[in-house]
């Protein structure tokens, strides 16, 4: 399993649109990616899931990544939360 | 007459008749069935329709409001898609054995009242996105197609609030205006309002039934007003104030085609802004005399890795073809400050605006600088093309910045390369480089004055801090004697001097600037015409001389 840590730095916090694009980059790997806030897990894969956690600027959120995939997605997704969030 | 009141969010005046939109309110029963298979099957198969649909929807809303405007119907098919939402749909079919319908209007329910009642506005906000794509399930479901606007003659919508997918299915040519209960200045509506420049009002205290549907009405989108069945008094003056907003629409497209001189006769170069290449098509549709800045930022802000040499001469070329022989202005890369770049690998700064920024970067990173500069001597050779440094504050940055070039030139040269010979001017926006213009205008070919950072730098005020604005007097004394002083060094090495940035389309200050003597105004592609009709209709000699 793999995991990192961020910080959300975009003024918005994760907007719909942002969150469309997160379930597009993580729907391109096979392992199972979750983004957990404040002890709340959502997957990624799931657009509700993700805009469930309402995530705000200034929230540290914890990504996880477990399957065959995980290495690649977990540098993939970490590139994609620093360029876009 | 009745008059309702709401906000403005696109100006203009229509006349016409009203039609009350209302949502088909879709009657959903439960109905219990023991083919549970066929059930799911109808809810897939719909599933799928409704995507599709989304899908075009998304293509349509991409042409008329943009990328931007348009990505919403991409998070509905996501929406769609989700596996949570899908497997309570499916879940509530196969356990409860109830039609497809009523498994899509609960879920489609639970899932609103989750957004509706999370503590932040926004998200709330998305409880009708939820609405949205399960009604459009319904009726795909109960084989009813979208919903339209049926009516032979244009009309003035009038409704609670319009969802992205029903102003988007509207035949445009039907529509003279919207005038809406709810909604915001960003919605869909208002976007959408705004790009078909048609006046449209959100916020109004409107009734939505037989006391204005079918109606005569008036919307005026200048003072936020919309009267149903207006007196023949106000209809006059409102009828007027239409003609008058025609005829000055009309006069400024009389004016394209025609020369920048003023009444003197000094010919004014007027240009315009861009920062893409995307902009070509206003810029010649506002009939502008060449580009004066082209920000080249967005070759960088929109990638991941640096823009190669390739890639940017590729651009380059493309603009200065398509202008075809009329000047364009590139400025080199001004990255920093208020626009950052992840691979830049910027260290945070106390003070950006006083940062490393701009020319400094490129300085600082010769092998960043070359690469564009490169590509820019290339492209030169297929247009008319010019090279203009921003921030440029010490004279030692123009030598230094000469030897760079030459470097490239030589570099071209040796390779068998070939480039053209583009003038390099700079960009005043220090105080510094305003007290030294009479030297730097010795070593350039023209100068570029960036109102925006000129006047913060004067003023001492931050431009993003939304708190000073009373303190951001961009008309500030400072500022204009700045310009003057600017413009008398330039003349005097024989070099021109223009204005670039905001204070450049500034109608209510274009006079003084050409009294000023200033050379050339470069302004956002809309503001073209309006400033051509000031400049020929200026007069800039003394009372005495006129009478001559």
């Amino acid at each position: 399993m793999r995991e990192f840590k961020y910080t959300i730095t975009d003024p918005e916090g994760i907007h719909a649109r942002p969150a469309g694009e997160l379930v597009k980059a993580a729907k391109a790997f096979t392992c199972t990616i979750k983004l957990m806030k404040d002890g709340k897990a959502g997957d990624c894969k799931k657009i509700f899931g993700i805009m469930g956690l309402a995530v705000k600027k200034g929230n540290e959120v914890t990504m996880t990544f477990e399957g065959a995939d995980e290495d690649a997605a977990c540098e993939a997704l970490a590139k994609f939360m620093k360029e876009t969030l | 007459m009745q008059v309702y009141r709401g906000k403005s969010v696109f100006g203009g005046i229509a006349v016409g008749t009203i039609s009350v939109y209302s949502r088909e309110e879709q009657q959903v029963k439960r109905v219990k069935t023991e083919d549970t298979a066929a059930e799911l099957a109808r809810y897939a198969n719909a599933n799928e329709t409704a995507i599709a649909q989304l899908a075009a929807l998304y293509e349509k809303a991409v042409k008329e409001v943009g990328e931007s405007g348009a990505a919403i119907f991409e998070i509905h098919q996501m929406m769609l898609e989700d596996e949570d939402y899908k497997e309570s749909v499916e879940n509530m079919i196969r356990t409860q054995q109830v039609n497809a319908e009523y498994a899509v209007a609960v879920t489609g329910d639970n899932f609103a009242q989750m957004f509706a009642s999370m503590d932040d506005d926004y998200m709330k906000a998305r409880a009708a996105d939820v609405k949205d794509i399960s009604e459009r399930l319904i009726s795909v479901l109960n084989g009813r197609g979208a919903q339209a606007v049926n009516t032979k003659e244009p009309v003035i919508i009038v409704a609670d609030d319009l969802a992205p997918s029903e102003t988007v299915q509207m035949d445009k040519d039907m529509v003279l205006s919207f005038v809406t209960v709810h909604g915001s200045a960003n919605s869909h509506t208002a976007i959408l309002a705004r790009t078909m420049e048609i006046p449209a009002l959100i916020g109004t205290d409107i009734p939505l039934d037989e006391s204005v549907d079918g109606k005569f009405a008036v919307v005026d989108g200048m003072n936020g007003c919309i009267y149903v069945e207006p007196d023949e008094q106000t209809l006059k003056e409102l009828k007027d104030k239409q003609k008058e907003e025609r005829e000055k629409k009309e006069l400024l497209l009389s004016l394209k085609g025609k020369e920048n001189v003023t009444l003197d006769g000094r010919q004014i170069m007027l240009y315009a802004n861009i920062g893409n290449v995307k902009d070509l098509a206003t810029v010649l549709q506002n009939d502008a005399g060449g580009i004066g800045l082209f920000r080249s930022e967005f070759l960088y802000l929109e990638k991941e890795e640096y823009p190669t040499e390739e890639e940017q001469f590729a651009v380059y070329k493309t603009v200065a073809e398509t202008m075809a022989g009329k000047r364009v202005i590139i400025r080199t890369l001004d990255i920093g400050a208020d626009k950052q770049c992840g691979y830049f690998k910027l260290e945070r700064e106390e003070n950006p605006a006083l940062g490393l920024r701009a020319i400094r970067i490129c300085l600082a990173r010769p092998e960043v600088f070359k690469t564009q500069l490169r590509a820019l001597f290339r492209a030169s050779a297929y247009g008319n093309l010019a090279i203009m440094y921003p921030m440029i504050a010490n004279l030692w940055e123009i030598t230094r910045i000469k030897e760079i070039a030459q470097e490239v030139k030589a570099e071209l040269a040796s390779q068998g390369i070939a480039y053209g010979n583009p003038a390099q001017g700079i960009m005043i926006e220090t105080p510094a480089a305003v007290m030294i213009s009479e030297e730097l205008a010795k070593e350039v070919d023209f100068f570029s004055i960036g109102t925006n950072d000129l006047t913060q730098y004067t003023l001492a005020v931050d431009r993003q801090n939304p708190k000073l604005e009373e303190f951001y007097d961009a008309h500030h004394p400072a500022v204009l004697r700045m310009i003057r002083m600017v413009v008398d060094n330039a003349h005097k090495a024989g070099i021109w001097a223009g204005i670039c940035g905001e204070l450049g389309g500034d109608i209510t200050l274009t006079q003084s600037f050409l009294e000023m003597g200033v050379d050339e105004l470069s302004v956002s592609p809309g503001r073209i015409l309006p400033i051509r009709k000031i400049i020929r209709e200026t007069d800039c000699r003394k009372e005495s001389e006129k009478s001559n």
